[in-house]
């Protein structure tokens, strides 16, 4: 069992606005500094202030990639945070509740939603317990989680009396005393927690001298106010001389642009896309290794069809060029990556799904975009479609992918997820001497050449570019079909010769990128119980694999990492063996099985897919593999879970 | 801007390209067309670091007739290209051309938002009041009333006026051209393009093929009683486009108020030239190098990337300590 004290899964709830993510930093870092690995999940609704997040914090001695959605311990102020994860505890568990909130009622949580309400009132009847917030709590103890009574209100006095400091200022430290109290139950050594404040407000000492005082309450309280026995679990420290940093998937991907030298990115604001383009412009200028400053010009432009025409346009001129979009955005950039592709110009889309179709669940995880980022366009041409799994692949899948828009002068859509682009873990810092910068084929031309055939047709496809503003290397670039030189044409053959040249660039990257950047292989090679999947998804399935190997069933993991150009061959080869083949896939249709099929006429056996817009779990795939090996006639099993 | 170090004096004929032209005959794109070729030949440009960015329709087809950096676009969205080109390599002389329907319709948005940026290019307007290669229907300069001869009855959309739309959005240079007068159009394109910052140019012309209304006797004032040309020019008259360098919001505000006045006269008397030259406000490009110190020195296009050995230079160490926890 992974239930022991090095592995401890932590939640934190509350409204947003009020520090869940400054609580859950705190935290986390605490734990980082410490040297534990740490994994971070967010959830969030799609509103500023007063709706429910929560974030579900796991650390342990050895790397952590997946969340639990049963935490060990959970932390509430308010009464929604109580109604929503109360019943998650798992047995065994603890949690603190607001002292003041025991008689609230269920019916009476503003934001909880009817079906929640009802579900939860049902759940209690049930149980012969009211629908109140005590019988919640009457529950939990029923099943073995302690439940501590926090007065935040006595500590936050307490706190004001001790300093000699307005309430109002104590008050500000209640997500330090929230996370310093869980951090006391479980015994973690003090200055990790110290440090982690220094870390949160680097040179502001006045907030750190409060926190600090905050933090000694905290752990006094909770070893005067309750009986910690029954409660098993303590966390040791790690290595905390391994070096480490602790980021989240929208700044790996900022931080891999840069290392992988793109100089232009334009964007419109989107969730989850957004964070990355801020990060890049709080970061535009970077130190380099010949001792210059570095930058990154990042422009918010009007719109997402903007955004797609102004990186195209910088792309011409040689700027390493990007935008960051989510679905509703890269529906408008359609017609922008047409003429880019059309005129074979280096392009990176950096694609985060959400929730769909339309605005969706603009906050919440999905991977229903793969057809669309395969498809979209009017016409046909070619692309390079990419997806990574985790942190660290978002960051050198990033710097790749202009190596292939520039090799193969094709636009590139990097996809990730909601998911991926808010967890956060620990990783070593990243070594960007592995990045080997590739241009492909810019040329220079004789400067008195008058017109330079940059749509030369070749055997590769790949036609000798030279940048806007080089001398001797005018041309004509046109969203119509078009001769060598650029200029529009109608003609039959010209336009034979121009559609196959372009389409062959797709043969060309088939050939030459190599097998382990298409699709990895993990867990027992040689197992017939095959699972394929791509993106976020992979951390849980590591975790259900390792349980089933635990309970003697070997498994692997077909990772697909690039979907255009489709590695057909490689898969089916793959797959000769595969018995069962069981597609993961959070979204509706299981859109690459379906790819899989029409690619190579192979079936997967049973799709597992969660659309709620969560990402799955490990346990919950864990179970649904148990019944697939288990013989279920099931074809599609739905991962449901309502307490998320 | 640019210039030739050559030192052969350039011609029009240096931007002219052999290959036919296929806009209809006696189309008021020609005379732009050829105005821009002799304002490029005067400002002694070099071909290469031009780039002329067409939107779609008959005028979006210009870039097709110069031997520079040709850039064919999608429908309104020349603006976000061409700003893409500019801003990655500040060294070229980026020329905007499209059409009514490109820039005020489909592409406004675009057209409102180049104007706060106040990059250092020229955006020029082909203004015939009708969407041509689609075969006449109204453009949004089209008047509210007004039966051009494909429409099937009187246009029941209103008229924007893109001189007042470019000044409230930001446009620091602002003039109004009439295609047939190559020499006075030639004269706006040298300013427009050495303005330092964006310069809109509207160039009124006929479509003699769909709008049979703006014809060039139109134009030429033969329907009126005095028979005199519609067009008259700003720099006939005291009137006084330019707002010097650190005016005072007193300055904006009268200069705001005189140009108004002219940009709403149409009729009988239409008024050309220059209608606005802003030196108060400062250009995109100096706004980023308030952050990015370098960008004019090392442009996005060619900053150093990698290392012979094709190793990245950018040092991620400072990023790395921020989020370092040991």
């Amino acid at each position: 069992m992974t239930n022991t004290r090095d592995d401890l899964a932590w939640r934190v709830g509350g409204p947003q606005g009020s520090g869940v993510d400054t609580a859950a930093g705190i935290f986390q870092r605490a734990c980082a500094i410490g040297g534990l690995n740490v994994f971070g999940r967010r959830e969030y609704y799609s509103n500023i202030m007063g709706r429910h997040s929560y974030f579900d914090v796991r650390v342990a001695k050895r790397p952590v990639h997946i969340h639990r959605d049963r935490p060990q311990l959970l932390t509430t102020f308010e009464t929604e945070s109580l109604s929503r994860h109360a019943t998650s505890v798992i047995e065994g568990g603890a949690l603190f509740y607001a002292a003041k909130d025991v008689e609230a009622t269920v019916e009476g949580v503003t934001y909880l939603d009817p079906r929640a309400k009802a579900d939860l009132t049902a759940y209690l009847e049930e149980r012969d317990l009211p629908a109140t917030m005590s019988g919640l709590l009457e529950d939990a103890r029923r099943r073995g989680v302690q439940t501590y009574e926090a007065d935040y209100e006595q500590v936050v006095q307490l706190l004001a009396d001790n300093l000699g400091v307005p309430q109002a200022l104590a008050g500000r430290t209640m997500n330090t005393l929230a996370v310093a109290m869980s951090l006391a139950l479980v015994e973690y050594q003090r200055k990790y927690v110290y440090a982690a404040l220094e870390k949160t407000w680097p040179g502001k000492q006045k907030i750190i001298d409060l926190n600090i005082a905050a933090v000694d309450l905290a752990y006094e309280f909770v070893r005067d106010a309750y009986d910690t026995s029954d409660f098993a679990y303590r966390l040791e420290p790690g290595d905390s001389k391994k070096p480490c940093i602790l980021l989240n998937g929208n700044q790996a991907v900022a931080m891999g642009k840069i290392a992988g030298g793109m100089t232009f990115q334009s964007y419109y604001p989107i969730s989850p896309a957004t964070d990355e383009s801020v990060y890049l412009e709080a970061h535009e200028t970077f130190p380099t290794t010949n001792g210059d400053r570095g930058s990154v010009l990042v422009v918010q432009t009007e719109d997402e069809i903007s955004a797609v025409c102004m990186a195209a346009g910088a792309a011409l001129t040689g700027a390493r060029s990007a935008t960051a979009t989510s679905g509703p955005g890269f529906a408008l950039m359609a017609e922008g990556l047409g003429w880019a592709a059309n005129n074979e110009v280096p392009l990176v889309v950096t694609l985060y799904q959400r929730g769909g179709p339309s605005t969706g669940l603009p906050t919440r995880t999905e991977q229903g975009d793969l057809w669309f980022a395969l498809n979209c366009g009017h016409g046909e041409f070619p692309r390079i479609v990419m997806a990574s799994s985790d942190l660290d692949d978002a960051f050198f899948d990033a710097a790749d992918a202009f190596n292939y828009a520039d090799r193969y002068q094709m636009v590139v859509v990097h996809i990730l997820d909601k998911s991926l682009s808010s967890k956060t873990m620990t990783v070593p810092p990243y070594d960007v001497q592995k990045i080997t910068i590739e241009r492909g084929e810019i040329v220079t031309p004789d400067p008195d050449t008058e017109v330079f055939p940059r749509f030369a047709v070749t055997e590769s496809g790949i036609s000798p570019r030279p940048l806007h503003g080089t001398p001797g290397g005018m041309h004509w670039l046109t969203g119509g079909e078009h001769t060598p030189f650029g200029r529009v044409t109608e003609d039959p053959v010209v336009r034979e010769a121009q559609m196959e040249k372009r389409m062959r660039k797709m043969e060309t990257a088939a050939r030459e990128i190599p097998v382990d950047e298409k699709l990895r292989v993990y867990g027992d090679p040689e197992a017939e119980f095959t699972i394929l999947s791509w993106g976020s998804n992979k951390g849980g399935i590591l975790e259900a694999i390792e349980r089933l190997a635990d309970d003697g069933v070997s498994a692997r993991l077909v990772q697909v990492r690039i979907m255009s150009p489709f590695p057909k061959t490689e898969l089916a080869e793959l797959f000769a063996s595969a018995k069962p083949l069981v597609a993961v896939e959070a979204n509706f249709s299981g859109q690459l099985a379906q790819v899989l099929r029409q690619h190579t006429g192979v079936t997967c056996d049973h799709l597992v897919v969660k659309y709620n817009g969560r990402p799955f779990s490990g346990r919950e795939l864990y179970e649904a593999f148990t019944a697939i090996h288990a013989g279920t006639d099931e074809e599609k099993l739905v991962i449901r879970n309502p307490n998320e | 801007m640019t210039t030739a170090t050559e030192e052969r004096k350039l011609t029009a004929k240096d931007f002219q390209v052999p290959f036919p032209n296929d806009w209809c005959p006696g189309c008021g794109d020609f005379g732009i067309l050829n105005s821009v070729q002799q304002a490029f030949a005067r400002l002694g440009l070099e071909a290469h670091k031009v780039a002329v960015v067409g939107g779609i329709g008959c005028s979006g087809k210009a870039p097709y007739y110069f031997p520079v950096y040709g850039v064919h676009t999608l429908h309104g969205r020349l603006l976000p290209f061409a700003q893409g080109i500019k801003l990655a390599n500040p060294e070229m002389t980026v020329v905007g051309v499209g059409g009514d329907g490109d820039g005020l319709g489909i592409g406004a948005g675009h057209f409102v938002n180049a104007g706060r940026r106040n990059l250092d290019m020229t955006y020029i307007l082909f203004n015939n009041a009708v969407y041509g290669l689609t075969k006449g229907q109204a453009a949004p300069t089209l008047a509210l009333g007004l039966q051009t001869k494909s429409l099937p009855g009187p246009n029941i959309q209103g008229q924007l006026n893109p001189l007042m739309m470019a000044m409230s959005v930001g446009f620091t240079w602002i003039g109004r051209g009439y295609s047939y007068n190559v020499k006075k159009v030639t004269d706006l394109i040298v300013a427009a393009i050495e303005h330092r910052g964006l310069s809109f140019l509207d160039i009124l012309q006929p479509c003699p093929t769909y709008n049979n209304l703006h014809t060039k006797d139109w134009y030429a004032g033969k329907d009126l009683v005095s028979g005199q040309p519609r067009i008259y020019w700003l720099d006939d008259t005291d009137y006084d486009p330019v707002v010097p360098e650190g005016a005072d919001d007193a300055v904006l505000s009268a200069k705001a108020s005189a140009f108004m006045a002219r940009a709403h006269e149409w009729g009988a008397e239409i008024p050309a030239g220059v209608f606005l030259d802003n030196r108060s406000t400062s250009s995109f490009a100096d706004r980023i190098e308030t952050r990015i110190e370098n960008y004019r020195a090392e442009p996005p296009h060619r900053r150093e990337i990698a290392d012979a050995a094709g190793k990245p230079t950018a040092d991620l160490s400072e990023m790395f300590d921020e989020v370092r926890m040991s």
